[in-house]
């Protein structure tokens, strides 16, 4: 799950990391009185808040003088919609702003902590381009990360910080602070089950202190069940609408591009279903995965979502009985298909325990269903039923 | 032979009073695995169809001489499970549980850290060696004894591989389930070594899919060490960048922070390079292995005949 930058820095400073002052606005109103009144009328800034990167590029982040411009730069955001790099060409629209006080800029940096797969720990990494992704400086001259990994069981030690701190060319004077932001920063991930965090950039004022100038934060959704007050932070606004009905089934859909619906049983059969389905010729309209134990409500869900699509043109159901039956899952298709209603070709593959039952249900349902039986077949069976509809 | 688990192995069941453990504990009694106790804190002194329960690992394997432990406990309890089980001495840990945090399992894979326990998974489903022993929530009728080792990220995906080599009549040595999550117990490393080892296995499938770069580090380890026939697949071409696929580790990275992004491309171009034979078809993994140990087999017999002349 990821956060607004807004959300980001009201967790970082209750960690003590030093964030500039602000307040998020929903209104121009609201914009106004908060340059006006919170910030002083002095020099602010006006952030669109969306959870794409690139922001600044798009237009979603202006300088404001004073209170009226404030104002005019919310009026200019709010509503409208962002396209960055990030956001697709669809864009997102805005429907919040942060305002914050500016800072005289010394220096950009970036820092950033992700968990590292391979060795299996919190990385800490810095480098002094800030203000460029990452992925840029990585690709580039990844030999300018400066990179240190975390024992779990003693977290960031001092010394890490300091190393890092003195690698990015921190003057002497203001190491320590360095040392406490990033102290700071790791006690924020690890107390919150983050998966990721990232302040690019970075800066150093020209007063000498050290802030988060923005921020990025993305959490572990196997981690959301003990942060309630993150998960609450959740904006649906910022995902895709198929995506957030199925979450409610506790079903794993994603949306792409294609025009073959499937619902798989399993994560990874799920994406073997999709790949088949393009190396026979056709695009999948999804990812589904109904679990290993899908019940009859979950399997209506899912149906009810693949025929919501307007794309998909045909639909491939591709299940592994395991400890799941054949025969519950014939029975939970048909009665789905029967409450929702098919419009498109259906094609049915079924393999596993009690298949055998599974297929008779499916055939004496007098519904208009493509059986196969192996996976190509199936593929081939609905990859040809698309192109005959569309 | 085999490999981890064979009709010797004592297995206790972690959680085996709650529903999925009791369902699961009795299917794998069925098919014949020494379940020889459970633990259930708070309700030792009971029983599951005469399996006893016991309070706390420690004292279950004090008692029962288990060696091997499966876990299903709920998501929330599962590190603190696991850590429970390699404190005990158990040997082979096998997590079932899905949704385990992935700061727990840092803090996990630190305490483990020289000790001699193996885990397996979590987010898995489980290990099996047909006929022996099924330690998992596998259905054990697909699977067939036999000389090809399978180790694998997914569920069905490899139920689907199993059942392709039952048909061919190939069967299977052991099958492992390393699990869908970006941190686990055991890689693909640890059980293609094991398979090279293992004399009762002729040929290995290995079925990964995107995110981070384990398929990556298998291949670079296969064309070194392994001088079996392996054949691979990865699922995942057409999953799109940034979405997480299901399993908590699918997912293809923005960046390339530690050495690649982790698409489906890249997997499989790094196993054509180790020399692993790949099929970009989930339904031809079972023959492409048939194939392969065809191909070994004239090779040999070629080479008998000229090393005769």
């Amino acid at each position: 799950m990821n956060i607004h930058e807004y959300q980001a820095k009201e967790i970082l400073a209750k960690y003590g990391v030093a964030v500039p002052k602000g307040r998020v606005a929903w209104t121009p109103d609201e914009a106004e009185d908060i340059a006006k009144n919170f910030m002083g009328d002095r020099l602010c800034v006006v952030k669109a808040q969306i959870h794409a990167g690139g922001r600044g590029k798009a237009g979603g982040v202006k300088l404001a003088k004073n209170h009226q411009e404030a104002r005019q730069y919310a009026e200019a955001i709010l509503g409208k919609k962002l396209i960055t790099h990030q956001t697709g060409p669809e864009g997102k629209e805005v429907k919040k702003v942060l305002i914050e006080e500016g800072c005289q800029i010394a220096r950009e940096l970036y820092l950033g902590m992700v968990v590292d797969r391979a060795r299996q720990r919190v990385v800490v990494m810095a480098s002094q381009e800030g203000g460029v992704e990452i992925e840029e400086v990585a690709a580039k001259s990844p030999e300018k990360i400066l990179k240190e990994y975390i024992d779990p069981a003693v977290g960031l030690i001092p010394f890490q910080a300091r190393k890092l701190a003195f690698g990015l060319g921190i003057d002497k004077s203001i190491v320590n602070k360095a040392v406490k932001f990033m102290t700071g920063l790791y006690q924020a991930f690890v107390d919150s089950d983050a998966s990721m965090a990232e302040i690019n950039p970075l800066v150093i004022t020209k007063d000498g202190n050290i802030m988060a100038l923005d921020a990025k934060m993305g959490f572990d959704d196997n981690g959301l069940f003990r942060h309630k007050d993150i998960h609450e932070m959740r904006d649906l606004d910022e995902e895709d609408q198929k995506e957030v009905e199925a979450s409610r089934y506790s079903l794993n859909y994603v949306a792409l591009d294609g025009n073959i619906g499937c619902m798989v049983n399993g994560a990874g059969l799920a994406m073997a279903t999709m790949d088949i389905i393009k190396l026979y010729g056709g695009m999948p309209a999804n990812f589904l995965d109904v679990g290993g134990g899908a019940n009859k409500e979950q399997v209506t869900a899912a149906f009810k979502i693949l025929m919501s699509d307007e794309k998909v043109k045909a639909v491939l159901i591709n299940i592994f009985g395991g400890i799941m039956r054949c025969d519950i899952i014939a029975e939970g298709v048909i009665a789905a298909a029967k409450e929702v209603g098919v419009k498109v070709p259906l094609v049915v593959r079924l393999q596993g325990t009690n298949v055998d039952l599974g297929r008779k249900i499916l055939a004496e349902s007098g519904l208009n269903i493509i059986t196969a039986e192996k996976m190509n077949d199936a593929a081939e069976k609905v990859v040809a039923a698309a192109k005959e509809v569309s | 032979m085999s490999i981890l688990v064979n009709k010797n192995t004592r297995v206790i069941c972690q959680g085996i009073t709650g529903e999925q453990g009791t369902f699961h504990t009795r299917q794998m009694v069925q098919y014949g695995t020494k379940m020889v106790g459970g633990v259930t804190p708070g309700k030792g002194g009971t029983n599951v169809d005469g399996i006893p329960v016991f309070d706390t690992v420690d004292e279950a394997t004090r008692k029962t001489k288990a060696n091997a432990s499966v876990i299903y406990v709920p998501a929330a309890f599962a590190a603190d499970a696991i850590m429970e089980a390699v404190d005990a001495g158990i040997e082979i840990v096998v997590c079932i549980t899905e949704g385990i945090p992935v700061l727990d399992m840092v803090r996990v894979k630190r305490f483990i850290g020289c000790k001699e326990s193996r885990l397996i998974g979590p987010n898995c489903p489980g290990v099996i060696t047909p006929g022996e022993c099924k330690i998992g929530i596998m259905p054990g009728h697909i699977h067939k004894k036999g000389r090809i080792g399978v180790v694998s990220k997914s569920g069905t995906l490899t139920y689907e591989a199993v059942d392709q080599l039952t048909r061919l009549g190939l069967g299977q040595s052991t099958c492992v389930g390393i699990g869908g999550d970006p941190i686990n117990g055991t890689n693909f490393i640890d059980v293609l070594e094991m398979f090279e080892k293992d004399k009762g296995t002729d040929g290995i499938i290995m079925i990964g899919e995107i995110g981070g770069t384990a398929e990556e580090e298998a291949a670079a380890y296969v064309r070194k060490n392994i001088t079996k026939p392996v054949v691979g697949y990865i699922a995942g071409v057409t999953a799109p960048k940034g979405k997480r696929m299901g399993h908590a580790g699918a997912i293809i990275a923005g960046a390339i922070i530690a050495g690649g992004k982790g698409t489906a491309e890249e997997k499989f171009e790094a196993m054509k390079r180790a020399g692993i034979k790949i099929t970009k078809n989930p339904a031809d993994i079972g023959v492409t292995m048939m194939e392969l140990l065809k191909k070994g087999k004239k090779k040999a017999a070629a080479k008998r005949k000229t090393s005769k002349r």
